[in-house]
């Protein structure tokens, strides 16, 4: 067996905050490996910043079951309900679990976890906003980062860090492992393992203003969409109403859950108008198309009127300091504006990925709209939708998702894992990275990547952001085709083997670009408006034709499929969303 | 817009035999990164530059490069905070791989060497929380912000001079624990560090405080250190 074929019982690609956190159970279990194309502690995990959210009533009375009942009516009712539940009831102990890990949790008075406000967490179905978000000052993200990590280093679990995954391999349907390329030494490696889990975080990177790291560019989903497996609800993507003017840096929800108040150019807080219970706390999508209209509408502020402001000058400047340092920094540094005395120019930016790889709540990946799972293959996180969080994410239920999801997938992967053979692969089963990766590095290029990758940030920021149409939409998918075309003609420079980090971005926009396609496509097709999917042609939601999940594949012959799949309700009856 | 002279040392193990500047002219805005120029090189002038890089914004600790003789990180230095001749080369004491990127595994190993993560006596975990009041909680704060940039440890003349001294980060993260009123595990760290690897090698140049994006005091948490292993009370 040549060196470069790894055997494992289990593989995690990605070591964010889904990855590690799958890693600590699988590696209880199982000979486990995980595999990153960053080192653990890069990973976009350690920008969370707000909070993460359990019912765990430590400073106000609260229950998992209200806690259900805001992600559902978050999500504007297309989340599963079954998922829900098992989400919210797994919080508490999850959160409890993280802190016997050592995460250093801001304290109450007491002593016990401190929680705060956060955008459309409410008491009892919707009376008033409630302190559900446990957080580590405004670095919660780091600190779940930095103890998983730490947690892993103890347990001793092994990593190929800067390994980035070409490719999965499917035999007969069923999972036996993954392709990397490994960045420092340019060589294909093939990791042999009976259950492999998707961990690969977002990819907002494919938008011109994100919050997301450079580094975000969907490449788990990519490989999935090419296998021709399906993706779910891409059309669902979340623009934080809060990113910095120009950078799209993020600015907590948190700032607002302290006593932030976002004002237009008028000087007037706008919220009331759209939001009159909760106003600035009103569920993301709802404040960052307020903040669009505010500005297509003339009422921006600046000299172009073409952001909104977060004003911070109403909060006691201690309390700024104290529990928001690390925003009060990114607008002094990258604008150059103090906090504590202006207020912040911020725009929409976009933030988080709802849709995804399709799984059930045991982590299992779908092979369908039908519901059936690819054996072996498992996925968490960001780029997983089981779905928990439907058409628009509440802040501080990812932070618990990646927690919650990983640790069920962990657990299962090792069980799978101890009752299952590893299946054959051909000799040859590299060939196709191997192919892909000579095709791209032979022969003149015709032009940089990074413009391409430009233009495709500002097609879809224009034509598939905050307010979309039928018409744009379809301007895009004709865009896409011809950034597809430029593309296919571009080739590496750079033919180093060693640490070649042109051709790494060069394969992150092929994969971005495919992903676009499935976004777009899936944008287009549903004809109203729900969560972070708002079409300015269809403007209500329309629970008679589209509470369903949108299925995308690819098919052998390289055409796009869309299926649709039921929601699972519950409790819950969808309501007008109203807050 | 300014146009500013970018020097930057390269190496590519597989064509050079030595490392050497390259330089480059690029029209830059004051209130661009560092690490936006990088990008400009490597997008649109010579693809061939090797960089790691992720957030962008001073979280994830990926870009710490020497600026003009000190360590930054690339996506936290300022334009306007620099003059229009801008020296980068990778950060010291570290294996080279390519131009910018260097071999963390020694600074890692330094790292694990004094058991970060948290150590606990208890025979039973408790069902809840362990309980810390706001006030014990603060006595670590500083020290918990560590992104494991490496910009302190690579700015330390001692460690440049001794890879065996496990450099002021890793102190920093023994810190982080050996404060913190849950962990059971500050004799274990404080004999790693009190070994003539450990932290009474720092002769106080101050050079990582001011290196550390997070605003770190790391001499303090090193000299804090210091005094807990003389005295063996935490
Ligand atoms: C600025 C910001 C603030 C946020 N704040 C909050 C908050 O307060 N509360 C909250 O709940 N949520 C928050 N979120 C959302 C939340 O942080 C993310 O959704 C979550 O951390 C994603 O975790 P993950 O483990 O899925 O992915 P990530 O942490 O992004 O990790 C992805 C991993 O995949 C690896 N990877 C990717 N591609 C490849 C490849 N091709 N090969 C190998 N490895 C690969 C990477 O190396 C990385 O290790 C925030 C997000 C942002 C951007
Ligand atoms: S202490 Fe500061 S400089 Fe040193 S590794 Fe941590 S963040 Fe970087
Ligand atoms: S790119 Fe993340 S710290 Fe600079």
């Amino acid at each position: 067996m040549s060196d470069n074929v790894h055997v494992f019982d289990a593989v995690i690609v990605g070591a964010g905050g889904a990855g590690l956190r799958a890693a600590l159970e699988a590696s209880k279990g199982c000979k486990t490996a995980v595999v990153s194309k960053m080192y653990p502690t890069r990973s976009h995990t350690g920008a969370a910043q707000g909070g993460m959210c359990a019912a765990l009533a430590n400073v106000e009375e609260d229950s998992w079951e209200w806690h259900a009942f805001d992600t559902v009516k978050g999500g504007d009712f297309l989340a599963d309900q079954d998922a829900v539940d098992v989400m919210c009831k797994d919080a508490v102990e999850s959160v409890l679990e993280l802190e016997r890990m050592g995460l250093p949790f801001n304290r109450t008075p007491e002593g016990k976890i401190d929680q705060r406000r956060f955008g459309g967490h409410t008491r009892n179905h919707g009376e008033a906003a409630v302190k559900r978000a446990c957080y580590a000052a405004d670095r919660t993200g780091h600190m779940i980062l930095q103890t998983l990590f730490q947690q892993c280093n103890k347990q001793g679990v092994e990593f190929y860090n800067e390994f980035f995954v070409l490719d999965l391999i499917i035999q007969g349907g069923v999972c036996g492992g993954i392709i990397a390329y490994e960045i420092a030494t340019g060589e294909v490696h093939t990791f042999r393992a009976k259950s492999v889990m998707f961990a690969t975080g977002g990819y907002g990177k494919m938008f011109k203003i994100t919050s997301n790291a450079h580094t975000l560019t969907g490449d788990g989903p990519g490989v999935v969409y090419r296998k021709g497996l399906p993706l779910e609800d891409m059309e669902f993507f979340q623009f934080h109403p809060t990113g910095l003017y120009r950078l799209g840096i993020l600015l907590s929800e948190a700032a607002r859950g302290e006593g932030g108040i976002l004002r237009n150019g008028d000087g007037e807080r706008f919220m009331e108008r759209y939001a009159p219970t909760i106003k600035d706390l009103a569920p993301r999508d709802m404040v960052s198309r307020a903040e669009f209209f505010e500005i297509k509408e003339g009422r921006g502020a600046g000299p172009n009127k073409d952001y909104v402001l977060l004003d911070l000058t109403g909060i006691d400047p201690e309390v700024v300091e104290a529990k928001l340092p690390d925003i009060t920094e990114f607008a002094r540094t990258y604008l150059d504006v103090d906090p504590l005395k202006e207020p912040v120019p911020t725009v929409p930016t976009a933030h988080y990925a709802m849709g995804g790889i399709p799984t059930n709540v045991n982590a299992e990946v779908l092979h369908s709209a039908h519901g059936e799972v690819v054996p072996g293959f498992y996925s968490a996180g960001e780029c997983a939708c089981v779905s928990v969080h439907g058409a628009n994410r509440l802040g501080t239920n990812s932070l618990l998702d990646i927690v919650v999801f990983g640790r069920r997938g962990g657990l299962n992967m090792a069980e799978y894992a101890n009752n299952n053979k590893l299946i054959d692969v051909p000799e040859d089963v590299a060939k196709s990275s191997e192919e892909w990766l000579r095709s791209i590095t032979e022969g003149e290029s015709t032009e940089p990547i990074a413009a391409i990758r430009k233009d495709l940030q500002e097609e879809m920021w224009d034509k598939a952001s905050v307010s979309r149409t039928d018409e744009g939409l379809g301007q895009a998918l004709g865009t896409l085709d011809s950034l597809k075309e430029r593309y296919g003609k571009a080739r590496v420079k750079d033919r180093s083997k060693v640490f070649n980090t042109e051709l790494v971005e060069h394969m992150e926009l092929g994969f971005m670009i495919d992903i676009a396609e499935a976004l777009v496509i899936s944008a287009k097709a549903r004809t109203e408006s729900r969560g972070g999917h708002y079409r300015e042609d269809h403007q209500m939601r329309e629970d008679e034709h589209w509470l369903k999940h949108t299925f995308i594949n690819k098919t052998a012959d390289g055409d796009t499929r869309l299926a649709y799949k039921p929601v699972t309700m519950g409790r819950y009856e969808p309501v007008e969303r109203k807050y | 817009m300014p146009e500013v002279t970018l020097k930057v040392l390269r190496f590519n193990p597989e064509t050079d035999a030595e490392s050497h500047f390259e330089e480059y002219r690029i029209d830059a805005n004051p209130m661009d990164r560092l690490l936006d120029l990088l990008h400009e090189i490597k997008w649109y002038q010579d693809a061939s530059l090797a960089v790691r890089r992720s957030c962008g914004h001073g979280i994830c600790g990926s870009d710490a490069v020497v600026v003009n003789g000190v360590n930054r990180l690339a996506c936290k230095i300022l334009v306007k905070d620099l003059p229009s001749e801008i020296t980068v080369e990778p950060i010291r004491g570290m294996p080279v791989i390519r131009d910018l990127v260097v071999d963390m595994e020694p600074f890692f190993a330094g790292y694990r060497a004094v058991k970060p993560w948290l150590i606990t006596d208890d025979e039973h975990e408790p069902t809840r929380e362990r309980i810390q009041s706001p006030e014990e909680r603060e006595r670590f704060d500083d020290t918990t912000k560590c992104i494991l940039c490496a910009a302190c440890t690579t700015s330390c003349p001692i460690f440049w001079s001794d890879e065996e001294y496990v450099g002021p980060a890793a102190i920093v993260n023994a810190h982080r624990f050996i404060f913190d009123s849950r962990d059971t595990g500050a004799a274990e760290r404080l004999q790693i560090l009190s070994s003539s690897n450990g932290a009474f090698k720092c002769r106080t140049a101050f050079n990582c405080t001011e290196a550390c994006p997070r605003g770190i005091k790391v001499t303090m948490a090193i000299q804090e250190v210091k005094q807990a292993a003389l005295y063996r009370s935490v």
